[in-house]
């Protein structure tokens, strides 16, 4: 039986995400400390801080690729749709299918750009030919690629551009149907016309999916990002609106985070 | 269980099949030869100097040492001559030549043991008996063709070990108003020395374990060897040779030389490896 | 009188250079002196025809297919084995009790002399299975042999595979065995190929093990029972019982011609694959 969801306040039953007293070790380093929070779907919510701050690793352990690691460990739960993503009958292939990744580095996959995008579909048992095409060209068209790739889907995908690249993961991880995006610093390293070209498709995308994003900076944040949470040594120090947190943050550090302070 | 178990247990199955079959090798090798052993008594074994299947006798010991000469012999050979041709490889000649020949010294080491022996049993043996008399089926050409045969391990390895070495270790040494020879000699050979020793007891392995060209040129004699023109033979030849015809406790004291070579090899990795954990520690 | 640096430098790296350039010419002179007496009497008949009269005339044809037989049947089962072994050691598990005993086992086999190996096969396959002196009991014995190398060069080539790979397979919902199917395998692929390779070329020239297994009949083969006369041992006993001079020269040069080309089948693979990555 599915581990339930405490009944305890209306905001968390209708949260897309809860994650709840939430702490993730590696061996012995905490790298995650009591962290509780609720994500509503369709919306933007950016992870802010400093590097080292745990950000990577709170989108690894939401799609348990922190599982690969070896001595790691947590305590507290994360409830993905009131379901317990840590519980025993959970399939790890089909929780991460239900949140897609994309990585702070363009990984295209040693294959074609078509094979790259049907990679995922294909472990889902799909490998009809014409549902395979619909579904790479619906994908690519929502990374805002297909126009760019459309008469070469067969030549290998490393020889493309590094936005190009990002944007076929993003493609990728599209091609999956998932619930949830999770984007770790997508536009690190690509030049400002793409990352105007993927800011520009998140705000799209999340009409349909909610998006986890590890803003690059504070600007492309308050550009793109709903809610915010600003991170910092592995703990959550606030959360709130974007227009809020930006404009009058309630937490010092955050104020000194954003100022620039530090960073 | 899942699919995903299955595979992972049988993988885990899969590789156990190394392990396993050591294990059978050394049981079966044991289960002939042990009982010949117990029956004869370890010392007359390892001890006894005749070997006469047809009169029960069953000592070794000129093979232990016909064994034990031909190795050092390949080793006075194949190593001095190998280190020289790992430092020739290395720090003498343009990085070209180097990156022509290096491939032809692993195709060297990759010719069958046979074509080396065919070779000493034509040219080897007949200089030898010419310059030296005796039957010229000897040590000497044993060790002579051994030699030859560890040069491709021991230049190989000896020469990897040399290029791996940071380029600071012949940079400083340069520059603090070394020679060329004098770095190779004091600086880098030393600093190799684990790689070295390591190519040198791969060598030995590869030395004591070689059969066929021992058999066609070292002569088959069963009695102890008294020069290095003495016709001899090794624990590998002495099981090679006799292994197509012999039955009964013959066969099983083919067995029981083959237990003592086991040990023998069994000990020289151990050796390897203390040496090779010491070198990194 | 004191020896200056320079001369003493002079006088070592002379040595050095004599001692270097004599031994590589007397080795490679060994190979010059099977292949000038032997290559010229290589004509298609040699290969086509078996040896008749011992093998003081006729060809080397038997010998060819049991070569080959029994090259492929180590190959066959060695190559799954090893293979399937470099996979759980780099996929499955980390470094534990269990891979160090692996691995231990491994080191051990690789330094095994062939002739214990012939002991093990004849005692294990040839009598106590009761295959007989067969291609089959001479095959599994060359593929304990070339277990180890296919382990090594195959847990090479998957380490080489970055991890990054693995992590977005992962990541796009693969389990573990999909991402070393579809991801891991096909690229070190090229890796492991150069590890049968190499496998091949200690087949083709072993000798001690082969006599001790697959017997030494130069009759052509029926059946996986049958037992075989490969490349190396027909060259050996043809050496060795003074058969025929010609026919031993002419074996030879046949032999250094296929490890010439298995060689340089693996190097090139090496090459293609290090520079592709």
């Amino acid at each position: 039986m599915p581990i339930r969801l405490e009944e305890s306040s209306f905001m968390e039953k209708q949260a897309k995400i809860a994650i709840q007293n939430f702490h993730f070790y590696y061996g012995t380093f905490m790298a995650l400390k009591d962290l509780n929070l609720s994500i509503q779907p369709n919306q933007i919510f950016a992870i802010l801080g400093p590097a080292r701050s745990g950000k990577t690793t709170l989108l690894k352990s939401m799609n348990r690729l922190t599982d690969l690691i070896f001595g790691t460990s947590h305590t507290g739960q994360i409830f993905i749709d009131s379901q317990e993503i840590y519980g025993p009958e959970i399939s790890l292939p089909e929780l991460r299918r239900r949140l897609g990744m994309v990585f702070d580095l363009p990984t295209a996959l040693p294959l074609s750009i078509f094979e790259n995008v049907a990679y995922g579909p294909r472990f889902k048992g799909l490998s009809e030919k014409s549902r395979l095409e619909e579904i790479v060209e619906k994908s690519l068209q929502a990374a805002v690629l297909w126009d760019e790739v459309k008469d070469r889907l067969q030549s290998s995908a490393l020889r493309l551009s590094g936005g190009q690249q990002q944007r076929l993961c993003i493609a990728r991880m599209l091609a999956l149907e998932p619930e949830i995006l999770m984007l770790d610093e997508p536009c690190s390293g690509l030049d400002p016309i793409s990352t105007a070209s993927i800011e520009e498709s998140l705000t799209k995308l999340k009409e349909k999916y909610t998006i986890l994003l590890v803003p690059h900076n504070i600007q492309q944040a308050s550009r793109v990002a709903d809610r915010v949470g600003f991170f910092l040594e592995g703990k959550m120090v606030e959360e709130g609106s974007a227009f809020d947190l930006f404009t009058r943050p309630k937490n010092k550090k955050t104020e000194d985070y954003i100022s620039g302070k530090f960073g | 269980m899942s699919k995903e178990k299955i595979l992972e247990k049988s993988f885990l199955l899969i590789a156990l099949s190394s392990i396993s079959i050591l294990a059978l090798i050394a049981f079966f090798i044991f289960q002939q030869g042990i009982p010949l052993i117990w029956k004869v008594g370890l010392n007359s074994f390892l001890l006894g100097d005749r070997w006469f299947p047809s009169k029960e006798s069953f000592g070794i010991f000129p093979m232990i040492v016909g064994s034990f000469w031909v190795t050092l012999g390949s080793l006075i050979v194949g190593v001095p001559l190998g280190v020289a041709c790992a430092v020739f490889l290395c720090e003498l000649i343009p990085p070209t030549i180097a990156m022509i020949l290096r491939p032809m010294i692993q195709l060297l080491g990759a010719i069958p043991s046979v074509i080396y022996g065919f070779w000493g049993l034509i040219v080897l043996v007949p200089l030898i008996r010419d310059s030296f008399g005796g039957p010229g089926l000897s040590i000497l050409a044993g060790s002579l063709v051994l030699g030859i045969m560890i040069l491709p391990t021991i230049i190989s390895i000896s020469e990897d070990s040399l290029r791996a070495l940071p380029r600071t270790y012949k940079e400083g040494a340069l520059s603090l108003g070394a020679t060329h020879w004098q770095t190779i000699w004091r600086v880098l050979l030393p600093a190799a020395r684990s790689g070295i020793v390591a190519s040198i007891i791969l060598g030995m392995g590869r030395a004591i374990g070689e059969t066929m060209a021992m058999i066609m040129i070292l002569g088959n004699a069963t009695q102890l060897p008294n020069s290095i023109l003495s016709s001899a033979r090794t624990l590998t030849t002495n099981i090679g040779i006799e292994m197509g015809y012999a039955s009964g406790d013959h066969r099983q004291a083919l067995f029981a030389t083959g237990v003592v070579l086991f040990f023998i090899i069994m000990g020289l990795n151990s050796v390897a490896l203390i040496i090779s954990r010491k070198g990194r520690a | 009188m004191k020896i200056s640096r320079h001369h003493t430098q002079g006088l070592a790296k002379g040595v050095i250079w004599v001692a270097a350039f004599s031994t590589l010419a007397v080795m490679f002179w060994i190979l010059y002196q099977v292949l000038r007496e032997g290559l010229p009497l290589l004509h298609p008949d040699f290969f086509i025809q078996a040896p008749r009269q011992m093998g003081r005339a006729g060809g080397i044809f038997s010998t060819i297919i049991g070569t080959i037989a029994l090259t492929v049947v180590a190959i066959v089962i060695a190559t799954p084995l090893g293979v399937g072994t470099a996979i759980f050691l780099q996929e499955y598990t980390r470094e534990s009790g269990v891979s160090r005993v692996i691995r231990f086992g491994t080191d051990c086999l690789a330094g095994v002399p062939s002739i214990i190996f012939g002991l093990f096969g004849f005692v294990f396959f040839v009598i106590f299975l009761r295959m007989g002196w067969s291609i089959l009991s001479g095959g599994l014995t060359l593929a304990t042999m070339i277990l180890p190398t296919i382990i090594c060069t195959a847990e090479e080539a998957i380490k080489s595979v970055p991890y990054t790979y693995r992590e977005v397979s992962f990541a796009l919902g693969g389990t573990r065995w999909q991402t070393i199917r579809k991801m891991v395998l096909p690229n070190a692929f090229p890796g492991i190929l150069t590890g049968v390779l190499l496998g091949v070329g200690r087949s083709v020239g072993e000798t001690a093990a082969v006599i001790l297994t697959a017997g030494s009949s130069f009759i052509t083969p029926d059946s996986l029972f049958s037992p075989i006369r490969t490349m190396a041992v027909h060259f050996y006993i043809l050496a060795r019982e003074g058969i025929s001079m010609e026919m031993a020269y002419a074996t030879g040069a046949a032999l250094i011609l296929l490890i010439l080309a298995i060689n340089t089948g693996a190097n090139w693979m090496m090459y293609r694959y290090a520079h592709k990555a």
